[in-house]
């Protein structure tokens, strides 16, 4: 049995003939699609390594059946930039060495982008700290994660106030 | 992970149709269902996927005050509805204590309902369950069972429930609204789930391809907004399940009694426990940390630990559900606290 799906993946859009309904969206990036930018950490929604923004919301790529998206719109870290400028969220996370492996960035990333859209958080460290509780960092580098989020948050409200 | 074959329908009743076949499952968001498939405890032979059927994805207020929520209504679209949060701030409260923003993202209100106990002798796909292989006993029972319930359960089966959600929605009279091959249904929340008794396998009321297609609030439980909390107890402050929560709700008189009151606790039964003599014991009183006692103990009359390791949560229930009610009396904050639920949140 064949499942056709139809997704629009960083922009561009995809035709992917589905043979195994098992395939989760993390498999289908990962090993069928190239893009081994959101990661297999727990494989069970616990840490937050693979999450991807999936019609602009953040979510646990390993969870989500592959065949359950069919004329979905799929953002990965891989599509984030814009050609060499990177994302705010991205270039924030540099300035504040929200990393040491670096195995859970993309993840991290991709948290905090999400974050930052639903607006609930704002740059209180407390809420982003809630906020961000879906993404484990082994190597604890939860200062400089914290720093870059609210660094980004608050460049990203002063972008909304001058386009306003 | 177990094959299985994989289907689309397009509207409800096809959905239902479908579900009617032994050995299928139906798939929302799969935030616990692809979780159990993956290790073995869910092992579906057809998945009925759901997540694009029209018309159970809307949030409504009808006409007499009541809320209909649709199924497939994200807990987090549920949780930052203005409207909702507003009415109902101990639920909205409640949703964002639970979980991770990933999977509120995700996870519907039908499945929030239908999630399956985190035991963890459920959950190892190995150990001797009842509920995952009927008549094979309960290896909990005995073992390390310190998340264990203390209320409802038997010799067969000693889990709980995970939800928080459905904690003040068993509160405020919450109904499920329900299709299936007969038709539709309603089924009060406090008797979806089901206690364990001698059959555990059997957790809710749902019959074979019946669907959940919304649930509904009916209008008196917009009247608890000024007075109402969720407050929960968790081996860490984010993303843990509940060892103890409580749902507190009341409505003053002008002279500042209790007119009425709504009291649940969560991590107690395999369903959310509410005891209408708790409620009963406040009603008419002054709001006070003696008649908030009452009604803890009459909410936990009965409890019994199912070994030394769980016998802690009698006495952190009670104190969790006279703290929560003190809170409730307070007042509803203006804002759900950075820390939702949290007792190191603002009280």
């Amino acid at each position: 049995m064949t499942i056709p799906l139809r997704l629009t993946l960083n922009g561009q859009p995809r035709e992917i003939a589905l043979d195994d309904p098992r395939v989760t969206l993390l498999d289908l990036l990962r090993e069928r699609l190239g893009l081994t930018g959101a990661k297999k950490g727990c494989d069970r929604g616990q840490c937050g390594a693979c999450t991807v923004l999936v019609d602009g919301r953040r979510i646990n790529a390993c969870l989500t059946l592959a065949a359950s998206l069919d004329g979905a719109e799929i953002l990965t870290i891989e599509g984030l930039a814009e050609g060499d400028t990177l994302h705010p969220v991205q270039a924030a996370f540099i300035a504040h060495d929200g990393f040491q492996c670096g195995f859970c960035t993309p993840g991290q990333i991709m948290s905090a982008v999400g974050l930052i859209r639903e607006g609930q958080a704002g740059t209180d460290p407390e809420r982003i700290r809630e906020g961000m509780s879906g993404n484990l960092c082994r190597c604890g580098a939860y200062a400089g994660i914290l720093d870059a989020v609210q660094d980004a948050a608050a460049r990203t409200t002063e972008q909304r106030e001058d386009a306003a | 992970m177990k094959t299985f074959d994989y289907i689309r329908p397009a509207s409800v009743p096809e959905a239902v149709a479908a579900g009617q076949v032994p050995g299928t499952a139906f798939l929302a968001a799969g935030t616990n269902l692809v979780d159990l498939m993956k290790g073995g405890v869910a092992t579906p032979e057809r998945i009925v996927d759901i997540t694009r059927l029209p018309g159970l994805s809307s949030i409504e207020r009808l006409p007499d005050g009541a809320t209909r929520i649709g199924a497939l209504v994200r807990n987090s679209d549920l949780a930052y509805d203005p409207m909702f949060e507003k009415t109902y701030p101990m639920v909205a409260e409640a949703l964002l204590a639970g979980a991770s923003a990933q999977l509120r993202n995700a996870a519907t209100v039908g499945g929030n309902l239908m999630q399956r106990t985190r035991c963890q002798y459920f959950t190892d796909a190995v150990s001797p369950c009842n509920k995952r292989a009927p008549g094979s006993g309960c290896a909990a029972l005995g073992h390390a069972t310190r998340i264990h319930a203390v209320q409802g359960w038997t010799e067969h089966c000693i889990a709980t429930h995970p939800s928080d959600f459905c904690v003040p929605l068993a509160a405020l009279d919450a109904v499920v609204e329900i299709s299936g091959p007969d038709g539709t249904r309603e089924v009060p929340l406090t008797a979806f789930h089901l206690l364990p008794g001698d059959h555990p396998e059997r957790e809710t009321e749902l019959r074979p391809g019946e669907l959940i297609t919304a649930l509904r609030l009916p209008p008196e439980a917009a009247f608890f907004r000024g007075h109402a909390r969720y407050l929960k107890v968790r081996d860490r402050t984010s993303y843990a399940f509940a060892v103890v929560s409580a749902a507190a709700a009341l409505t003053l008189e002008a002279g500042g009694r209790i007119a009425q009151a709504r009291l649940a606790l969560g991590g107690l039964a395999l369903k959310p426990w509410r005891v209408a003599e708790a409620e009963a014991v406040l009603a008419g009183q002054a709001p006070s940390p003696e008649a908030y006692a009452k009604a803890a103990d009459a909410a936990l009359a009965g409890a019994k630990p199912t070994g030394e390791a769980n016998a802690f949560k009698i006495e952190l229930a009670r104190r969790v559900a006279i703290r929560a009610l003190t809170q409730a009396a307070t007042g509803t904050p203006a804002r759900i606290p950075a820390l939702p639920a949290s007792p190191f949140g603002i009280v």
